[in-house]
């Protein structure tokens, strides 16, 4: 059984602020950390690893930097960690990104067959959900998405059996493998590293890839080149609302400020009333 | 979409100007794709419907749907109803191999269709369904795919599709543009588009077009739908009126005033996300950023601080009303009214209050 986990690293966006003057993002101070959706998918793999034997490949692609995301991943029990980062890839969208890892996957695949990649559900900064059914696509994988259990796994028959996230209900998938998985949040809890790892990942020389390693050859089809997307725009969200109209009575009574702010809801917002109404008779 | 995150400084590149390849200019007409489960449309497509008519109004070209499903009357029905909603014709893709969602048979009747028929831009829900389905579709296609749009335009100076989204969380927002590639594609999650007003005399043609498989060419096998035993809680996010708790209620004992307001207004429940992972309520019910969209006429928020990533969940609300202790709470500071106050004390006091109004009402009613 051998899996490759997709990860990501990613600022904490809930550290990020926005410059009141320049829109800009402030990123000085703002921790990088895995993107805690492939944390799921990471344990998702080692669970596998755990039952069946086998091994776990750690792939990101990102700046040197993202080095480190890497090495936490072999802190929890990935047993090889490779980083595809090249400049030719800066400026990448979904569509090139998923170019390039499906091309390391490749890569991977000569020196060890795969059977499932994993990639968590979606990122934290780019949120699109976009690059693992990318990925699948390329390497023609089946795809499996937002898999909120593993049933079973049979290696001799090729098998996987999945429960998979639907609008309204979860449906239960069976696919051969390869295939490519992406994980929904809760799916497990992540493990915590044990001593012993987390030596070993510090020691552990990484394996760098620049973008002949990983297989590519057409600059064309990574990076700013390879996008069909382009950002043409960046800005602050207008304040779409004007700060709330605080409901102040004389006696401070909370009976007399919800009677005060019925009045006013009702008087001011009449659809609301007739919902209210309508809702409740 | 840029995965890479646009890096600071923001510097617009400006409007580019790009000379369409004759072969991609021949691509024209909006399309929406028309989803369906368990025999039902899903309302964001007819959310869809509604933008994409302004879209192909923009630029004078037409609006169709696509239906794919199994051959039937309730296939038929959804053709019916994608021209209730704005589409001047459907693309219909009828065959058994299509009874339930699955990614491989999808992904290429869509993608045939896209090929032989050639639309520019097309649309899909960001649901569990429209996402896997668009990401593999614009793979395919080698194209260019924006997720989870919060707004959609036509460029008027090159006429390609300005698709706005929020992108770290909701602190920024950027606009794509997929310049020389077609189609253009983008999905829109759930109650971010107003629903418009059905028009049941309105009919359209239909374009019929083959799958070509047969299910043995299928890999994937749908074994079994288990549908949520709580039936209400996919509701959450068509709810017109929703009551929200969050951490400032501190103990879990204390989220039942939360169901008793609730209650007397026949309202949904939704919580932000410290509350559901504390398992106080379900994670269905998580509003913001990686919870639900929902967008009700009356929005309660009550020991719920405001922070950015419930706030995108839940600012479409027409009207929200915010209880906090904290006057400095960033919640006021997009809140239509705010209580400054315990919300242990405010909450009963108000679920009081509705309970008067209403008998009051019922009785002259
Ligand atoms: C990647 C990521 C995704 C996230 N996604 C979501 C999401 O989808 N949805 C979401 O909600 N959050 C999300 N969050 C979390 C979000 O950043 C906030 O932490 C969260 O919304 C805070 O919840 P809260 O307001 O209930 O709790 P707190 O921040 O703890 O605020 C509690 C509030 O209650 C008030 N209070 C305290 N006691 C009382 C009282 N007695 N009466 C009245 N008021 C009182 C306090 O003044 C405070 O404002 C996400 C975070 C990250 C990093």
């Amino acid at each position: 059984m051998h899996s490759v986990v997709c990860i990501k690293q990613v600022p904490d966006s809930s550290q990020i602020r926005v410059h009141p003057v320049t829109n800009t993002i402030m990123r000085q101070g703002v921790p990088a950390i895995i993107n805690p959706y492939d944390l799921f998918a990471l344990e998702a793999a080692l669970k596998l690893k755990d039952r069946y034997g086998g091994r776990v490949t750690a792939l990101c692609m990102g700046p040197p930097q993202a080095e480190a995301a890497l090495r936490k991943a072999l802190s929890f029990g990935a047993d090889e960690a490779i980083l595809v980062t090249d400049r030719a890839f800066a400026g990448s969208d979904t569509l090139a990104t998923s170019f390039a890892l499906a091309s390391a996957i490749r890569q991977i695949q000569r020196d060890m067959a795969v059977d499932i990649v994993f990639t968590g559900k979606q990122t934290i900064d780019g949120d699109t959900a976009q690059v693992g059914p990318g990925v699948a696509k390329r390497l023609d994988l089946q795809l499996l998405t937002y898999v909120s259990n593993i049933d079973e796994v049979d290696l001799e028959r090729g098998e996987i059996v999945v429960q998979r996230r639907a609008e309204g209900g979860v449906q239960v998938l069976k696919t051969r493998l390869p295939a490519l998985v992406t994980v929904l949040e809760g799916i497990n809890e992540m493990r915590f590293a044990t001593l012993d790892d987390m030596f070993r990942a510090a020691r552990y020389p990484l394996k760098v890839w620049n973008r002949e390693q990983a297989g590519i050859e057409d600059v064309a089809r990574i990076g700013l080149k390879g996008s069909p997307t382009v950002v043409a725009k960046v800005f602050a969200p207008q304040a779409r609302r004007e700060r709330a109209e605080l409901i102040e009575t004389h006696s401070g009574a909370s009976s007399d400020v919800a009677a005060t702010l019925l009045a006013k809801l009702f008087t001011r917002y009449p659809q609301v009333k007739a919902q209210v109404e309508r809702q409740a008779l | 979409m840029s995965e890479q995150a646009p890096s600071p400084p923001a510097r617009p590149t400006g409007r580019r100007k790009v000379e369409l390849d004759p072969r991609l200019a021949a691509y024209k007409g909006v399309w929406v794709f028309i989803e369906h489960e368990r025999g039902a449309a899903h309302q964001v497509s007819f959310e869809l419907l509604g933008e994409g008519r302004k879209l192909a109004d923009a630029l004078g070209v037409e609006l169709a749907g696509v239906v794919m499903g199994a051959p039937g009357e309730a296939t038929r029905r959804f053709c019916a109803q994608a021209f209730h909603y704005g589409a001047d014709l459907c693309y219909l893709v009828e065959d058994p191999i299509l009874a339930e969602y699955r990614n491989e048979p999808y992904t290429r009747g869509l993608t045939d269709l896209v090929n032989v028929f050639q639309p520019e831009i097309l649309l899909l829900g960001a649901t569990t369904l429209g996402r896997d389905l668009a990401g593999s579709v614009a793979t395919t296609l080698q194209t260019g795919l924006t997720a989870d749009c919060t707004e959609l335009n036509i460029d008027p100076e090159n006429r390609s599709l300005a698709a706005t989204r929020p992108t770290f969380g909701g602190s920024l927002l950027c606009t794509i543009q997929t310049l020389n590639y077609r189609p253009q594609m983008a999905t829109v999650r759930p109650r971010v588009m107003s629903l418009p007003e059905p028009d049941t005399g309105r009919s359209g043609r239909i374009v019929e077009h083959p799958l070509g498989l047969v299910e043995t060419d299928i890999v994937t096998k749908v074994l079994e739908f288990i549908p949520d035993q709580n039936r209400d809680q996919a509701q959450l996010a068509y709810a017109d009126i929703i009551v929200s708790g969050g951490r400032g209620l501190k103990r879990p004992e204390n989220f039942q005033l939360i169901w008793d307001l609730a209650k007397v207004l026949g309202a949904e429940v939704g919580a932000s996300r410290p509350v559901t992972q504390a398992g106080w309520v379900s994670a269905d019910r998580q509003v913001g950023q990686t919870g639900k969209t929902v967008r009700p006429k009356l929005y309660i928020a009550a020991g719920i601080s405001g922070a950015i990533q419930h706030r995108v969940g839940m600012e479409a609300s027409d009207v929200i009303i915010a209880i906090n202790e904290d006057p400095a709470a960033p919640i006021f500071d997009f809140a239509t009214y705010g209580i400054v106050g315990n919300a242990m004390q405010i909450l009963p006091a108000l679920t009081e209050a509705f309970r008067q109004h209403l008998a009051t009402a019922r009785k002259a009613g």
